[in-house]
């Protein structure tokens, strides 16, 4: 099985991604994720203006058979949350780069992408 | 240890299943997706390899009075092609497995215990035949026969066209010998999905013919869970387990079994117990808030006061709400009684409803 892992993005081992622009960042979690978790049924996320800390959890993802927390990519105030997903969690599994995104982030130091494997480092992961 | 595997396992693997490992067998938890897999048993019919259940044969002039002694339910009542639901308890009444007995002829029963419990349960009749001094012979036929269940609205005419006998002639809980798919098979109508269909037990050897010859979906482990949860059945080991959740079968709802005019391991226990009522009882919650319902959650009254704990819980595939199963203070069980259930230690509100939780069912 071969899995989605778009170039323009860093990740975190526990298979988060960060899409940066101009010091903010998108995350998400990547389609091995999705994949692993089944069928995604409630996805609790933090409120925007809350703070993220690079490699702590900010939320939870269960699918069926699954509890899973969700760790951040990097540090920031959130400014903005995928709404959609309270009613439409399943879009996590059915764009996790797109639509089934779930956090948007004020990046408090943007040097820490540094610390985020890029796309060849977490296809070796896990492969 | 290694994992014990059905025979069906290849044919699971070609077909992309993810296993897990239950009751020490290595299973099939799903193939394309738990909810896709669920709605096709709802909606069509879908086929399940329950392979890993146990399957012991007692047999000789003194089987029916070994199996009236131990199980609740009255075995006397069965004739040859019967079955029935019963519990195996030990002498406080508490379940230690939940099975079908079916009555295959005169002095020929074959029981069910759930995956895993086969070789305790072939012990737990030896020993006891000893200690009574029955004749009767006890066989762990597990590994020699095959189980595989075929459930929905369309299983009964799925099954009909490829057995040489009528199976909707079946009535519920009835066993018949017939051939399907041409290989030789006990056909009885019973399963654990709330839907319509059948369970066939055959040789080993012939199982990935007939599973080949079924035309519908294979079901994995956890849409079987989804399923059952949906309709309160009960989980061995999980809903009741004698050390992690000890529990006789009137708190676990199903004191229809338990005939206590009949002499089994448990029944002083349990004539106590019926007379004098029990503190807590299996129900369901659904959920008000939003979030997840799982196995150990504590079910709160709400003033914040422990009322009892969920031991099974899931996104419902068919109603799309959250749904628990548990035992819950017997004050509270009232259906629609609004409740909390703790949730990474945040109360969310729920209201108990009495299972099964699809209408109709």
């Amino acid at each position: 099985m071969s899995y989605e892992i778009p170039d323009d993005r860093h990740y975190l081992e526990t298979h988060e991604w960060a899409l940066v622009e101009d010091g903010s960042a998108t995350i998400g979690i990547s389609d091995f994720a999705q994949d692993e978790l089944g069928d995604i049924v409630f996805v609790e996320l933090p409120g925007e203006g809350d703070a993220v800390a690079q490699g702590e959890d900010f939320g939870v993802i269960e699918s069926i058979k699954a509890i899973s927390d969700i760790y951040a990519p990097l540090s920031g105030t959130v400014t903005a949350v995928n709404d959609g997903l309270e009613s439409a969690p399943e879009l996590v599994n059915d764009d996790p780069y797109g639509d089934g995104w779930l956090i948007q982030v004020d990046l408090e130091n943007p040097d820490e992408v540094d610390d985020l494997l890029d796309a060849d480092g977490y296809r070796a992961q896990i492969e | 240890m290694s994992l014990r595997k059905t025979p069906l396992f290849e044919r699971h693997e070609a077909q992309g299943a993810r296993f897990t490992e239950f009751g020490g067998w290595s299973m099939p938890v799903e193939y394309e997706s738990i909810t896709a897999e669920h709605q096709t048993v709802r909606e069509a019919a879908g086929k399940f390899d329950v392979s890993h259940m146990g399957q012991v044969r007692v047999r000789g002039a003194d089987a029916e009075q070994l199996l009236q002694r131990l199980t609740t339910n009255d075995i006397t009542a069965l004739e040859p092609g019967d079955s029935h639901y019963s519990m195996i308890t030990n002498e406080a009444g508490v379940i230690l497995d939940d099975t079908i007995v079916y009555c295959l002829a005169e002095e020929d029963y074959l029981f069910i215990p759930n995956a895993g419990h086969d070789e305790q349960m072939t012990d737990r009749w030896i020993t006891h035949r000893d200690r009574w001094d029955l004749k009767a012979t006890v066989d762990n036929v597990t590994e020699a026969f095959a189980m595989v269940a075929v459930q929905g609205p369309e299983a009964i005419s799925l099954v009909n066209r490829e057995a040489s006998e009528s199976v909707k002639g079946l009535s519920r809980f009835e066993m018949r010998e017939m051939a399907v798919a041409g290989v030789d098979c006990r056909v009885a109508r019973t399963g654990y999905t709330g839907e319509d269909g059948v369970e066939i037990l055959l040789p080993t050897e012939h199982a990935p013919a007939l599973w080949d010859d079924l035309d519908c979906e294979p079901i994995g482990l956890g849409a079987r869970d989804t399923l059952r949860t949906e309709m309160g059945y009960l989980l061995s080991g999980q809903d009741f387990h004698p050390e992690d959740e000890p529990r006789n079968p009137y708190e676990a709802g199903v004191g229809f079994t338990v005939q206590l005019d009949t002499d089994f391991v448990g029944r002083d226990a349990l004539e106590r117990v019926d007379a004098e009522g029990v503190e807590e009882r299996f129900i369901g919650v659904m959920l008000i808030d939003r979030g997840i319902p799982r196995h150990g959650y504590e079910v709160l009254e709400p003033g914040g006061e422990s009322i009892g704990h969920l031991t099974s819980g899931t996104m419902s595939p068919t109603l799309g709400e959250p749904i628990g199963l548990g035992y819950i203070d017997v004050d509270h069980t009232e259906p629609d009684t609004l409740v909390h259930v703790e949730i990474r230690d945040e109360p969310k509100k729920a209201k108990i409803r009495a299972p099964p939780f699809l209408p109709g069912k």
